[in-house]
């Protein structure tokens, strides 16, 4: 092969924009010191940091106080959906209950195809209840409702995603959001994946996003609070309802994932429009090859990912041959992953969850890279369904 | 699931062990065995295989029955062949 790789999974993290690039090599000669200190250094420190909230304030259309930052897209998750828990009447933040204890009725509800640093907070903090899905992936709103229900005398709160990371499909939130207000149930949105690539959606009391999503850097995350909402630190903190960032912050990379968002949410519109019409590309493309199951909403989605499920192949096999190929894509099947359990949101949808591929495109992934990789895929395709002997 | 669908009859095609996608192989060889209307077991421990052989039988026209428990408690999976 003399092709150079191409990168096909945004999805789990972008190449740094190289407006973040610029504005980390800049930073890193002035963020070193911390921020709250009174000397010169923490005063260039405390004035970089406030600008990146105010540029990611301006971006969102948030206030500047409703922005806070954290090590890591998991972390704002975390301090997101369970200070929401944490502030409910009757609820301390004194963590979970002690294992074989009962829960004492905690409860988060949640949909069945969230990331896993949202169910796996669901399931820290109680019995979670589990909201189904269609078959593309979108939350049932009825099923919402009736959850909001049973979960009855009410629900800690709720978390939904804006968009699937695995399939792409867009999440009615603000349908959800008027489920939760008339229930009086605070809602916490998992934007990991869409922040920067769709507007922001409406309604929710906390909204998590990860920089390394968007084309910043990796280690910062962003959580919004409502100033309205309320919240309580979740885990150890000397003032609980203080909202602070979380730990000592990254000022050069928080200034670089604030430089990123902006730049992309500029480019948006036009990178976005280039994305989706190379998705429809590939989803026709891709359905002509025989026995394969494309998922997802073909319209309401993200604008750059798609994933598909041909029926008899090893994803394993499909993704390392792709790789010798020269393409690098992630792969939902269980035999792809270390855990052995295929993608808990495939197989909630109902779709193939063997031989299957997530193709996710970076902002820089041309139409020639895409033909390529189409050119390529009905071969390999066939290869290993030969190697099973079919 | 109840047993109503499948007699003491059933047809059941061993997948013990196999990892995905494996027993769905194995399933798309038999399946040109099987008398139309009848149906055919799929013993899997494996557990993708609790979704893929709905998702295989959605995207072949087959018809899913259901789930059923050997007596090794591995599930079976019970499909009718309709086309």
């Amino acid at each position: 092969m003399t092709n150079a790789a191409v990168y096909l999974d945004a999805a789990s993290s972008e190449p740094m924009h190289p407006a973040a690039r610029d504005t980390l090599l800049a930073a890193l000669e002035h963020g070193y010191a911390d921020p709250r200190r009174l000397h010169g250094p923490g005063r260039n420190a405390r004035l970089l940091l406030d600008n990146a909230r105010e540029v990611v304030a301006e971006v969102l259309g948030v206030r500047r106080d409703e922005v806070l930052f954290t090590s890591s897209g998991t972390r704002a998750v975390q301090l997101g959906l369970l200070g929401l828990a944490a502030a409910r009447p009757g609820r301390s933040a004194s963590g979970p209950p002690a294992a074989g204890l009962p829960a004492d009725g905690r409860r988060i509800v949640h949909s069945a195809v969230e990331h896993q640093a949202v169910t796996d907070a669901a399931a820290w903090w109680g019995e979670p209840v589990t909201v189904a899905v269609d078959t593309t992936g979108r939350v049932l709103l009825e099923a919402l409702g009736e959850a909001l229900g049973k979960a009855a005398p009410g629900a800690d709160a709720i978390a939904l995603q804006s968009a699937n990371h695995e399939v792409g499909t867009v999440q009615p939130v603000a349908e959800a959001a008027e489920l939760a207000a008339d229930r009086g149930v605070p809602l916490f949105v998992d934007a990991c994946a869409s922040l920067g690539r769709l507007p922001l959606p409406d309604g929710w009391d906390a909204l998590a996003g990860s920089a390394h999503k968007w084309g910043g850097p990796a280690g910062v995350g962003v959580l919004l609070v409502r100033h309205r909402a309320r919240w309580s630190h979740p885990f150890p903190a000397g003032d609980p309802l203080a909202r602070v960032d979380d730990g000592f912050p990254d000022v050069a990379g928080t200034l670089a994932a604030a430089a990123a968002l902006q730049a992309v949410t500029t480019e948006r519109e036009q990178v976005g429009a280039r994305q989706r019409e190379l998705i429809d590309l590939i989803r026709a493309s891709v359905a002509h090859i025989p026995d394969v199951d494309v998922v997802g909403d073909p319209q309401g989605r993200l604008p750059h990912l798609v994933t598909f499920s041909f029926l008899y192949v090893d994803g394993e096999a499909l993704v390392t041959e792709l790789d010798r190929l020269g393409f690098g894509l992630a792969s939902g099947s269980a035999c792809a992953v270390d855990t052995r359990e295929p993608s808990r949101v495939l197989a909630a949808m109902g779709a193939l969850t063997h031989g299957n591929v997530r193709l996710s495109l970076t902002r820089d992934t041309s139409r020639a890279d895409v033909e390529r990789f189409l050119a390529v895929l009905p071969g390999v395709i066939r290869g290993l369904r030969e190697r099973a002997g079919l | 699931m109840s047993g109503a669908a499948s007699g003491p009859e059933l047809d059941v095609l061993d997948c013990r062990g196999l990892l995905c996608p494996a027993p769905i192989i194995a399933l798309a060889r038999r399946i040109g065995d099987v008398p139309v209307g009848a149906l055919l077991g799929v013993a899997a421990d494996d557990t993708a295989a609790r979704h893929d052989v709905p998702a295989w039988c959605r995207m072949r026209a087959q018809e899913f029955v259901g789930e059923e428990k050997a007596a090794d408690g591995v599930p079976i999976y019970v499909i009718r062949r309709i086309t």
